[in-house]
């Protein structure tokens, strides 16, 4: 058995120290019902606040523009929809990318209008803007960076594209690891990609943005998260969005050096070797790779026995067996992906070994079907 | 003349795997017609001719076209 090199933080980060330290004094002192008015509750009511107020300053908005959901899908979901249905009168149509997280794709539906991205995997800021000035439009999205192959969007020109129409920014890949850019109204993350618990989803809202639950709503995040709060894990979140955050400047640094040295070393030592994304402008810890003639299961199989923890957007590797609609949106290869994330944990000795192991890898699986 | 090559029931990258094995056996100008029901043939064959510089002809109904240039 290899020692293992976990390479896959944009699925999951291991939780972080400071998480886990809080999570484990919170599971004693933060377990009663918020809204409840003895003492426990309100022990739990003031553990929450204060969990909400970090994760609002983390994030850049006050605290009451700041709702705690269940995950990044659900802040989605909700965020769109309850955006969309306040503004019912003025249409129903969502505008999104082509390359966002499939929880907006599946909450947009048939009202929805999809611009496309160019090759990079960016926006087509043009038709972007068309779409949104089109009459109808409840709401748009648009994710700060590609959570598949790092690409980041150009928010703040699609900001000022979107005028009167709220955008929704889905952060989760980008909040903790990049800088987020402002001026959007909506913004989504999730805590398990900042080395955060999971179950943990952030929804800011801010004020001016009009919401309305279209669902039966109770008397928690006004409506927008419904059931009792884990108020332990959101403080671990909190926790680590916070330690994260004071890291976020030296891990930028530290990633952007060895993904640029894993993108040449791929694509000097493998052949026939795709490498996807923007080199430039993307996020820092992230590399996306496809090889010609390799079977994008095989590829990770194989990557796993030598220890390596990655993910793929080929089909074979996904439960629908349908390639990943980022990489199908971009028109480069599906088959023989592989992508890499970079932890906080990651050492260069990690990287390092990765790039001498995969060409031999890549070479025996083609070798395997004569190529 | 055209090849044809019945890639149906195989799944990414075989189908990718047979027309880059297909391609140099056809003389520049001719053409490979490649059948391919996989949904990631549509996005991968289309890709594989622009990184190989050959010419993806047409794609339409799970069959694709590729003239070969070089």
């Amino acid at each position: 058995m290899n020692e293992r090199a976990y390479l896959d933080a944009a699925s999951a980060e291991v939780l972080h120290p400071a998480a886990r330290e809080m999570l484990l004094s919170a599971v004693d002192s933060g377990w009663a019902d918020p809204v409840r008015l003895h003492h426990e509750g309100r022990t739990a009511r003031l553990l929450l606040d204060n969990a909400r107020a970090v994760l609002a300053e983390g994030v850049g908005v006050r605290p009451d523009e700041l709702y705690v959901t269940t995950s990044g899908t659900a802040a989605i979901r909700t965020g769109l929809s309850a955006v969309r249905a306040a503004r019912r009168r003025v249409g129903d149509t969502v505008v999104h990318s082509a390359v966002e997280h499939s929880a907006v794709l599946h909450t947009a539906g048939a009202a929805a209008v999809e611009v496309g991205v160019d090759m990079s995997g960016r926006v087509d800021l043009e038709a972007f803007r068309a779409a949104v000035r089109q009459p109808g439009v409840a709401v748009a999205a648009l994710q700060a960076a590609n959570h598949e192959v790092g690409t980041r969007q150009p928010i703040e020109a699609a900001t000022e594209a979107c005028g009167d129409v709220p955008l929704l920014v889905d952060a989760a890949a980008a909040l903790g690891h990049d800088v987020v850019p402002a001026g959007w109204s909506v913004l989504t993350a999730s805590a398990h990609k900042w080395g955060g618990p999971a179950g943990v989803g952030l929804l800011a809202v801010r004020k001016g943005t009009r919401f309305a639950p279209d669902w039966a709503m109770d008397e928690r995040e006004d409506g927008l998260s419904p059931g009792f709060p884990d108020v332990p894990n959101v403080l671990a979140a909190a926790a680590a969005l916070q330690a994260r955050l004071s890291e976020a400047s030296a891990l930028n640094t530290q990633h952007r050096a060895w993904i640029a040295e894993v993108r040449r070393r791929v694509a000097a030592d493998i052949p026939d070797v795709e490498v996807v994304g923007d080199p430039v402008d993307c996020l820092p810890h992230v590399l996306t790779f496809s090889c010609l003639y390799v079977d994008g299961e095989a590829l990770v199989t194989a990557l796993d026995a030598e220890g390596f923890a990655v993910s793929s957007g080929s089909a074979c590797t996904s439960s629908t067996l349908r390639p990943s609609h980022v990489l199908a949106a971009m028109g480069v290869i599906t088959h023989g992906n592989v992508r890499i994330s970079l932890a906080r944990t990651t050492t260069y000795a990690e990287v390092d070994r990765f790039c001498s192991v995969l060409p031999g890898i890549v070479q025996r699986i083609r070798a395997e079907v004569g190529m | 003349m055209n090849l044809e090559l019945d890639c149906r029931g195989l799944l990414c990258p075989l189908p990718v795997i047979k027309l880059a094995k297909a391609l140099p056996t056809v003389a520049v100008g001719d053409t490979v017609t490649v059948l391919a029901d996989d949904p990631a043939a549509a996005t991968d064959i289309a890709a594989w001719c622009r990184m190989r510089a050959q010419e993806l002809v047409s794609a339409a109904e799970n069959t694709y076209v590729v003239r070969r240039l070089s």
